[in-house]
């Protein structure tokens, strides 16, 4: 023990500096705090959203609600302006369009959410296998990953669902399939990085296992980074629905769903009716939230991600 | 002579979380004049680098100017704006980033991106910036001068890389360099040519420099004068010579202390002949193996050949070469990270498979690999007491009281706070993660350690530190060491036996004393005396040695027949030694070389 003491001693008189100052604390910008209030706003919605509707989302209204003392006895209940008995006005057949937003929230993200998810599930998997297996492994998964990607995305899912008919758990298993590719590309190559990594190679010269080097070595090294692909995907799954939607290929009716929403009320444009532009704010104010959360994420992590996740 | 940057009661801040400020330079203030060289000198974290970058008016991210004045020829430079800065940096001021290879792109020319920043400042057109590229080039002494500029970087060697850097930053004939620590990554032989140009190269234009280095040896041999930093504050300043040879501070004798001697026999410790058994703890025999395809069950390129090394019980065994030699290989063969493509390795004098992969647990347990970077050797998801518990349970199955029990006492041996088992490597500085990275090694209760590089990205001090723990592991435990590095000095005053490695073959191998008393293989004698010591005017005498002049900027090439080192030996015998392999002779004191010289020849 005495020369252990001795050199402590030797080395207080000057300490070993530290390498770096600690990390910092991903500090949101104030684009990042309005992402995360109006992402807020939207989750809240989504578990509160039929309970606060003033109406059922496929009710079409009566006209007397809209009868105005000494005018007409049948008004058009259609693409009604906004007032006080309806907020945001109505529809091309008379629904009331807070309330249709209201539910269509929790259809339009609810599914895109578990889309995102299953993708993921698949991604994740099939990529970190590709990073970890053999290399005739990653050649055959990386291949049959190409080939997916070569299809158009739109194109495919149109096919199948001509074929099979338009249900929310077609829609969904499609939905996760199709961007379960571009999420296999990023799993894959973060991965790869890690698995090169010296303490990757540590835990190979200890002998261990595979299942210990990818859930105790990988897996936490590549979650900050995938989470912040999670929200950038969700968008894109968002928009992807929300354009089958528009196409009537997606959420059939009565239910709510944005996309179809603003396609449903196009026509209305032409009478200056606010029926079309609400949906279409929904989604940009959901999906620009996201991305301006997700930009500043990975402007904290130096910029890396971003590169990578333009894929 | 004019003073040409003034830096007067300098302060640079980090901005913390909470917007309060941290200093990390406090009121430094020195001078250079022009034509002088000035090398500012401290541990990683000195403040050195972010001085240095001053005298560009920048500072890095999350840093920021907090008070002083940075003046060049009498302007300030840190008030300057962005259109002033951008003449100023690469026109009169320079800088040489540590890593050419990093800097170069491989995409294009190195003549082009010599030239590029002159001819964009407007300094030279691109016939003139040719020829400016081409004198620098001749002053730099580089290889080729006429077509050099038409070559990629992949082309041309570390070395070689280094000193165009150094031409880039002359081109447009700067005022001032400002050089960060542009040797520290090469081998000694390579630190050595590149010295040498940097200096005339610098004598020649006549233009002022910033030296920055964490080595005072490097430092005596090219600076005029010293300034010695710690913690962001100026601890000794004065003339080179002064400061080498007359420290006055306290600190700069810390740093001096922890500047390893230069090779001598005699240094070695003494083997510890308690440890010893019959068989040797681990034994590689005619080892040869590579990386690629392999082919007629040779690789494609082959790294080692017939490599023979065994490691008594207790014993250290120094592995030293240049970078590409092969050392590293060696440790990943004996651990089974590569499996060789011939031969075998012995533990205890059981045959162990080639890959790690078929290797029994208890066998892994016996050889620990411990990896050069601690940086990344350690997950940075993971906190310190589950690093160090791995081991123990994966190996010795101890669970619960008894495991935290001795991962407390790892922290204890590696002089480690026990209250480090909650953090999170980041948390750590490098010379504590590299203990830390020692203490999982040591966690399996390993026989055989095999230490890749330890200390090489340590400051000197830090790694200086270093190996005295390892020398009292070393007399606690008996475990014996592979010790690899490329620093003589380091493997001299730690190994008990040395094994020399060129271009993938053994060309000496023996005790400590006998490989540094003469005779010496041609190519160790190289090695020694490239090693630079702390003393001014030592750079000028070497250069004028055999060996230097034959053994610089020469690239190594690694062939299967005859002697690799043949067109760097000053000994080299024509058509014997390019087309026979060299035999293996025993000499008188006991050791072996690989040589087609005799012991008599070696010594004229």
């Amino acid at each position: 023990m005495s020369d252990i003491t001795q050199s402590n001693s030797q080395t207080t008189q000057f300490d070993e500096l530290p390498d770096a100052p600690p990390k910092r604390k991903i500090k949101l910008s104030w684009a990042g705090k309005t992402g995360v209030v109006v992402l807020i706003f939207w989750a809240i919605i989504v578990a509160i959203g039929p309970m606060i509707a003033p109406y059922y989302e496929g009710d079409i209204l009566d006209e007397e609600l809209f009868m105005v003392p000494g005018g007409d006895e049948y008004p058009d209940t259609d693409f009604q302006p906004p007032s006080k008995i309806v907020y945001l006005g109505t529809d091309y057949l008379g629904r009331d369009t807070l309330s249709r937003i209201l539910y269509g929230a929790r259809t339009t993200i609810g599914i895109s959410f578990i889309a995102t998810l299953w993708a993921y599930a698949i991604g994740v998997t099939l990529g970190i296998a590709a990073a970890v297996g053999s290399k005739l492994l990653d050649m055959t998964l990386s291949r049959l990953n190409d080939a997916v990607l070569a299809i158009p995305s739109l194109m495919l899912a149109l096919v199948m669902i001509a074929a099979l008919g338009s249900t929310i758990p077609l829609l969904i298993l499609l939905t996760g399939i199709i961007y379960a590719a571009s999420v296999f590309r990023i799993a894959r190559s973060l991965g790869q990085e890690v698995m090169v990594s010296d303490f990757v190679e540590a835990a190979r010269v200890r002998g261990e296992g595979l299942w210990w080097i990818i859930t105790r070595e990988i897996l936490p090294n590549i979650a900050m980074p995938l989470a912040t692909d999670f929200g950038l995907r969700f968008v894109w799954i968002i928009l992807f629905i929300s354009a089958l939607s528009f196409l009537g290929l997606g959420v059939q009716p009565p239910m709510s769903d944005w996309g179809s929403m603003v396609k449903e009320n196009l026509p209305g444009l032409i009478y200056g009716s606010i029926a079309p532009i609400v949906p279409s704010l929904a989604i940009a104010t959901l999906t620009i939230s996201v991305n301006m959360i997700v930009d500043d994420i990975s402007a904290h992590s130096g910029g890396k991600l971003a590169k990578r996740m333009i894929s | 002579m004019s003073v040409l940057l003034e830096v007067d009661d300098l302060k640079i801040s980090a901005r913390r979380d909470d917007d309060s400020l941290l200093p990390i330079v406090k009121g430094v203030s020195f001078s250079v004049a022009r034509g002088d060289v000035v090398a500012l000198i401290g541990e990683s974290g000195s403040g050195k680098t972010t001085i240095a970058l001053s005298a560009l008016g920048y500072t890095k991210p999350g840093l920021e100017f907090a008070g002083g004045e940075v003046r060049l020829e009498g302007e300030d430079v840190i008030t300057m704006g962005s259109d002033q800065l951008r003449s100023l940096r690469g026109q009169r001021v320079a800088y040489l980033a540590q890593s050419a290879a990093a800097t170069f792109n491989p995409a294009l020319t190195i003549g082009e991106q010599v030239t590029e920043s002159c001819v964009l400042h407007g300094i030279l057109n691109q016939e003139q910036a040719n020829e400016r590229a081409e004198t620098l080039y001749r002053a730099l002494e580089l290889p080729d001068p006429d077509r050099l500029g038409r070559r990629y970087p992949h082309q041309v060697s570390g070395g070689q890389l280094q000193r165009l850097m150094a031409a880039m930053a002359l081109c447009g004939k700067p005022d001032l360099l400002v050089l960060d620590e542009p040797t520290t990554a090469l081998d000694v032989t390579t630190q050595i040519e590149v010295l040498k140009a940097f200096k005339s190269v610098i004598k020649q234009e006549g233009s002022a420099a910033i030296y920055v280095t964490h080595d005072l040896s490097v430092v005596a041999q090219i600076a005029d004068h010293i300034v010695v930093l710690y913690a962001g504050e100026v601890q000794e300043h004065g003339s080179a010579e002064q400061v080498v040879n007359q420290p006055g501070h306290d600190y700069t004798r810390r740093l001096m202390h922890a500047v390893r001697p230069p090779p001598a026999a005699g240094q070695g410790d003494e083997s510890l002949s308690e440890h010893r058994r019959e068989s040797p703890a681990l034994q590689v025999k005619d080892i040869t193996a590579g990386y690629g395809r392999k082919h007629n069950g040779m690789p494609a390129i082959t790294v080692l050949r017939d490599v023979n090394v065994s490691i008594e019980r207790g014993h250290t065994v120094g592995v030293i070469g240049e970078s590409g030699c092969g050392k590293s290989t060696l440790a990943r063969v004996m651990a089974g990270l590569l499996p060789a493509a011939q031969g075998q390795v012995l533990l205890d004098g059981d045959e162990l498979q080639p890959a790690l992969q078929k290797r029994k647990r208890s066998e892994l347990q016996k050889i620990q690999f411990v990896f050069q970077m601690a940086d990344t050797a350690l997950n940075p998801r993971q906190r310190i007491d589950h690093i160090l518990g791995r081991p123990l349970g994966f190996y010795l199955g101890l669970k619960g009281q008894e495991k935290r029990r001795r991962i407390l006492e790892l922290l204890d041996m590696v002089e480690l706070p026990q209250d480090f088992a909650g953090r999170y490597p980041e948390e750590l500085s490098g010379g504590q993660k590299q203990r830390v990275n020692l203490a999982r090694a040591l966690a399996a209760s390993p026989e055989v350690l095999l230490c890749d590089e330890v200390i090489s990205a340590l400051d000197s001090i830090v790694g200086a530190n270093v190996i005295e723990l390892l020398k009292r592991l070393r007399k606690q435990t008996g475990v014996s060491f592979v010790f690899i590095s490329h620093d003589l000095s380091t493997i001299a005053s730690f190994a008990d036996e040395i094994v020399v490695l060129y271009a993938g073959r053994v060309v000496e191998q023996g005790t400590t004393d006998h490989v540094l008393s003469p005779p010496y293989h041609p190519y160790t004698r190289l090695l020694i005396s490239s090693v630079p010591e702390l003393r001014v005017g030592w750079l000028e005498e070497t250069m004028q040695t055999q060996e230097a002049q034959a053994g610089i900027d020469r690239v190594v090439t690694l062939t299967a027949v005859g002697c690799p080192f043949f067109d760097r030996c000053p000994l080299a015998i024509k058509d014997t030694c390019d087309r026979e392999t060299p035999p293996v002779r025993q000499l008188s004191a006991g050791h072996t070389v690989e040589c087609h010289r005799s012991e008599a020849e070696f010594m004229q």
